[in-house]
């Protein structure tokens, strides 16, 4: 189990507190399919990614960045048990979905650039240790079931 | 990975708008890259750590020039950090997963200053500048 001291508990939740799941869930996906173009191949059947532009726009980049990041915060509210709150979907992730989970470190990263952009000078050092270990367990716990 | 024609103008109007503070980037680029991945200290044990400490500032301030030089002479980086090429390969070998946890650090930093100017197509171009960089000084460890 990972240990949460207080503070990085309380830097995670007032940080999530203001997020628009919506927008900052759209943007960091529509940045994961700019900044690492592989990751297209995952999404051959959402339409028009041909550039920045319509990427940005296109809807279901929008939609599946606002479910990614919804489940996303399974994790801020189950800090204690994230191996288990994401055991399901690590399954789906490798046995349907086969994804390398490498992408779920590069999309943790590109979160951080995003939170870091709508948050600026309050998205402290302190924050990005304590978001940044986060999304790394969330991405641990999304590769623990791959076999 | 090659640098396109538009990502090198991205990373020169990024670093223009930068400016005069690449010094301080380079020195809050080192403070969070201490504080967000602790293991990166072990190669500057003998540094104060304290916020504001003036070895940090020293240090972050020959990051930045480093970086500015690299963007300077952008069609040729590996010429351009030639020399410090050599010194990361023969002297300080640090290990090639810290260039990318840098580089994720001085993209939080131009985040947290510069959110406009840090269009995805920003990013991405910025983040494969970086990615060059820490390619050309990890090109001659073997």
């Amino acid at each position: 189990m990972v240990h949460w001291s207080a503070e990085e508990k309380q830097l995670i939740a007032s940080v999530w507190g203001k997020v628009s799941v919506e927008e900052c869930g759209a943007e960091a996906l529509a940045r994961l399919l700019i900044v690492y173009p592989w990751t297209q191949r995952f999404f051959s059947n959402f339409g028009n990614l041909s550039s920045p532009t319509a990427i940005v726009g296109n809807p279901k980049v929008r939609a599946h960045g606002k479910k990614v990041l919804t489940s996303f915060g399974e994790a801020v509210k189950n800090l204690d048990n994230i191996k288990g709150t994401f055991s399901k979907l690590s399954e789906l992730h490798c046995e349907k979905l086969h994804v390398d989970p490498e992408n779920f470190r590069l999309l943790g990263d590109i979160l951080i650039i995003v939170l870091a952009s709508h948050f600026g000078r309050e998205f402290t050092p302190a924050c990005q240790f304590a978001w940044q270990k986060l999304v790394g367990v969330v991405a641990h716990a999304l590769a623990r079931k791959y076999h | 990975m090659v640098l396109s024609g538009n990502d090198k103008t991205n990373v020169k109007g990024i670093f223009a708008k930068i400016g005069g503070h690449a010094d301080d980037y380079g020195a809050e680029t080192l403070e969070r890259m201490f504080v967000t991945y602790p293991q990166t200290k072990t190669y500057f044990p003998h540094f104060d750590m304290a916020k504001g400490s003036a070895q940090i500032k020293a240090h972050g301030k020959k990051v930045a020039a480093a970086l500015v030089e690299a963007v300077n002479h952008i069609d040729d980086i590996a010429g351009a950090l030639s020399k410090l090429s050599d010194l990361h390969a023969q002297k300080l070998r640090v290990d090639p997963v810290n260039f990318k946890l840098l580089g994720q650090c001085f993209l939080v930093v131009v985040a947290t200053h510069n959110p406009a100017a840090l269009t995805p197509e920003v990013h991405a171009s910025l983040d494969k500048f970086l990615c060059a960089v820490g390619s050309v000084l990890t090109a001659k460890y073997r």
